[in-house]
């Protein structure tokens, strides 16, 4: 497509195209456990060009109009919802999104049922957030189209963690064998997961740190190291990952107080000068100021990617909404 | 009254170690005479069994339904179905109108075990005398253990009196808590809420202690620890009168088997890891683990097939109970005499039972089995009331040939 005649087009007719003899070898995206570096690679690469894309001041692209994109939240999202909403809507695609107090759950109708009803309607695209790890994956089971996880229990949230590599990418120029310190609620956080096995796959080295309470049984078994000390974990750091204190899942008493937690584990300009100078501070946002990371860390334009983070996020769901369903038209795998 | 024979088998009798090629003969419902030396003398019915294995009906101390004609085809002769009903059984007339209804409709010998504690709220002592009296073989809270100390503590010594056993859930409720897989590896990469392997050996020390205060008998339900398998060896050891069970899907799955959030490997306690695998075959093997059993849950797919931590614990466990049990005698890490003894002499002493045994005069209730039959498990064909079992297309050697409850033919599998 010529430059010409993006001019003249109400859209912008992006030239984004997977490189030759890369295709996305799934149906649905589920999780970053078990994907390649290659096919992070081009998921990455792709979002890159949306990035371009969604700076100019036409951002819409009609590559995927007639195709129907669902968004299911079965759990409260702001962002995510939208960013999933927007990056559909970019793309050309008639989106609608649904929450749980529309939806028939509420009325005691199943997963599974919902999916039939779902799947009844031919969407093309289905993006699903659930409060149950391994929820998506099963109605997944279920779905003719693609099903992409928004978010699943303590499970996954692979766009998350994609959105969260290419911030890296772009500012640090790679991923291989940078210092990624995931630190702050990783028993209750997809995000960490998701994180983990994407990052780890493209060979950075992963730390995590947090209180003994908030690691998960095992953790050092999935090629991470793990640190309770933020002076150790954060030490000559490339890159320092903060998680929201999920406080509504906090009943089990996992830590004596907030103010204890901030003393403690919540990032601070004092805590974070055992990192590189160069520091990227990161989270998935919302942030809980003065819990886990302090207003002046957050807003240091010099460091906190926290902003760029939700930019990457619309680019990375346009890159996975555009490769799964030319999947789909393509005739993928199944 | 007519005899009939069942000749050429292989009498299997873990109560008298007997095993031996013969003649079993039974009239009235009841063994007339067992052994080589037993003869065809005025049987009007002769079954050759050709060389297949005549052992006890397997005795099955733990189902949570009745579920008849699976147990038959399964080889068990006598059921014995938790206190987990709809209506928990906490008083004498559930009880009653369970062995009434299982004896009008029932195939097999059906016996319930009767609540520990009243509604199993595990707080007041449940009516354990009248329900014995009504036909309860033993108490339990079931899935529940009894977490106040001093109430179990009261249980075991009034329990002793009418010398009932008291069957306690091996794991600590607080620290299971949410869980719904092992506490290790692949929970911590699912995203799923752990078990650890603590809460059932804290569990199993506590109540071993309060057993040997008490002089008391406590078993354990469900043993799926090398940990849990070696504070009940250690118990054993100091002298407590406990005893402890284990099911088939411990001995043959890991904590790998709920990759990709399959539901139907989910049962409670939690599938554990491959050395706590091993340990329980082990177990099984010096004795520390004394009986098997089926922990026959049939569960509908409606709440099955549910995000992992909503969907029910458990199994559809009768009709592959005797062949995942075999699993390991065909491995050479059990002799078959010591698996079936766990499934039949052992339990039946356990609960106060009279059968378990071919000995002369005892029920005649049997199994007849080939050990080395090849199949399939395939779900589909199961006569349970559910067919959830993590075990379909699972290729396992020994089939049932025929099933006998009170001397008459219950299942018979293929012709001979």
């Amino acid at each position: 497509m010529s430059t010409k005649s993006s001019d003249h087009d109400p859209y912008v007719r992006a030239e984004i195209a997977p490189p030759s003899g890369i295709a996305f070898p799934h149906k649905h995206l589920l999780g970053t456990w078990g994907l390649d570096p290659t096919t992070i690679q081009h998921l990455l690469d792709t979002a890159d060009r949306y990035v371009d894309q969604n700076r100019r001041a036409q951002k819409t692209t009609p590559i995927c109009a007639g195709l129907t994109q669902i968004n299911l939240f079965f759990e409260n999202s702001t962002r995510t919802l939208m960013s999933f909403e927007i990056a559909g809507k970019r793309l050309g695609m008639d989106t609608i999104s649904m929450s749980t107090g529309t939806s028939s759950i509420k009325k005691g109708e199943t997963l599974l049922d919902t999916a039939a009803t779902l799947n009844a309607m031919h969407p093309d695209v289905l993006v699903m957030r659930h409060a149950d790890s391994g929820a998506v994956k099963l109605l997944s089971e279920k779905m003719s189209c693609a099903v992409i996880n928004a978010g699943d229990g303590r499970s996954e949230h692979p766009t998350q963690a994609l959105l969260d590599a290419l911030t890296i990418r772009r500012r640090k120029g790679k991923l291989h064998g940078q210092i990624i310190a995931i630190s702050g609620d990783i028993t209750h956080s997809r995000v960490a997961r998701s994180n983990i096995y994407l990052l780890t796959a493209m060979g950075a080295r992963v730390r995590l740190v947090a209180p003994p309470t908030l690691l998960p049984k095992d953790v050092d078994r999935l090629g991470v190291e793990v640190y309770t000390r933020m002076d150790e974990g954060l030490k000559d750091a490339d890159v320092v990952m903060m998680l929201r204190l999920q406080q509504e899942r906090m009943q089990g008493g996992f830590l004596p107080s907030l103010r204890e937690y901030y003393q403690f584990w919540g990032l601070t300009r004092d805590k974070l000068a055992v990192a590189k100078d160069d520091v990227l501070v990161m989270h998935p946002g919302p942030m809980n100021r003065g819990v886990e990371i302090a207003s002046d860390v957050a807003d240091d334009f010099d460091r906190s990617a926290i902003e760029e983070q939700v930019e990457m996020g619309v680019a990375v769901r346009m890159a996975c909404l555009d490769i799964l369903t030319r999947n789909l038209r393509e005739g993928g795998e199944a | 009254m007519s005899i009939t024979a069942y000749t050429n088998a292989r009498l299997m009798d873990p109560a008298s170690g007997l095993d031996e090629i013969g003649t079993l003969t039974v009239e009235d419902g009841r063994i007339l005479a067992v052994g080589a030396a037993a003869t065809t003398t005025g049987a009007s019915h002769i079954v050759d069994c050709k060389g297949r294995v005549l052992a006890p009906g397997l005795v099955d101390m733990r189902a949570h339904q009745v579920d008849t004609d699976a147990a038959a085809a399964g080889g068990i002769t006598t059921v014995v179905l938790q206190p987990d009903q709809t209506t928990v059984i906490d008083t004498d007339a559930p009880v009653e109108r369970i062995r009434r209804r299982a004896k009008d409709y029932s195939s097999v010998r059906v016996y319930p075990m009767g609540a520990a504690t009243k509604g199993m709220h595990g707080e007041e002592i449940a009516e354990i005398g009248q329900m014995q009296e009504a036909g309860a073989v033993a108490f339990t809270d079931c899935r529940r253990a009894i977490a106040n100390a001093q109430v179990l503590r009261r249980l075991l010594e009034y329990a002793n009196y009418f010398g009932a056993l008291i069957v306690q859930f091996p794991e600590e409720g607080s620290l299971a808590a949410s869980g719904v897989a092992h506490e290790g590896e692949v929970a911590t990469r699912l995203g799923l809420a752990g078990v650890p392997v603590e809460a059932e050996v804290i569990q199993i020390e506590r109540d071993a202690r309060l057993a040997e205060m008490t002089d008391s008998r406590l078993h354990f339900a469900l043993i799926s620890s090398a940990a849990g398998v070696e504070a009940v060896r250690a118990a054993k050891k100091r002298g407590a009168r406990v005893t402890a069970a284990t099911a088939p899907h411990y001995l043959h799955l890991n904590e790998n088997a709920v990759e990709g959030y399959r539901t139907f490997a989910k049962v409670s306690p939690p599938l554990r890891t491959e050395e706590d695998r091993k340990a329980l075959i082990d177990g099984i093997k010096d004795g520390t683990i004394d009986v098997i059993v089926s922990d026959h849950d049939p569960r509908s797919e409606d709440v099955k097939r549910l995000p992992f931590a909503q969907a029910s614990a458990g199994i559809s466990a009768f009709e592959t109970l005797l062949p995942l049990a075999l699993a390991p005698v065909h491995a050479g890490s059990l002799d078959l005499m010591t698996v079936l003894k766990a499934m039949t002499f052992t339990p039946a002493k356990l609960l106060g039972l009279s059968s378990g045994t071919l000995n002369v005069g005892a029920n005649a209730d049997f199994v007849i089995f080939d050990p080395a039959k090849p199949w399939r498990v395939d779900r589909s064909a199961f006569l349970s009331k559910a067919r959830n079992t993590p075990f379909d297309t699972l290729p396992v050697q020994g089939r049932v040939w025929r099933t006998i409850v009170a001397g008459k033919p219950v299942y018979t599998g293929e012709p001979s």
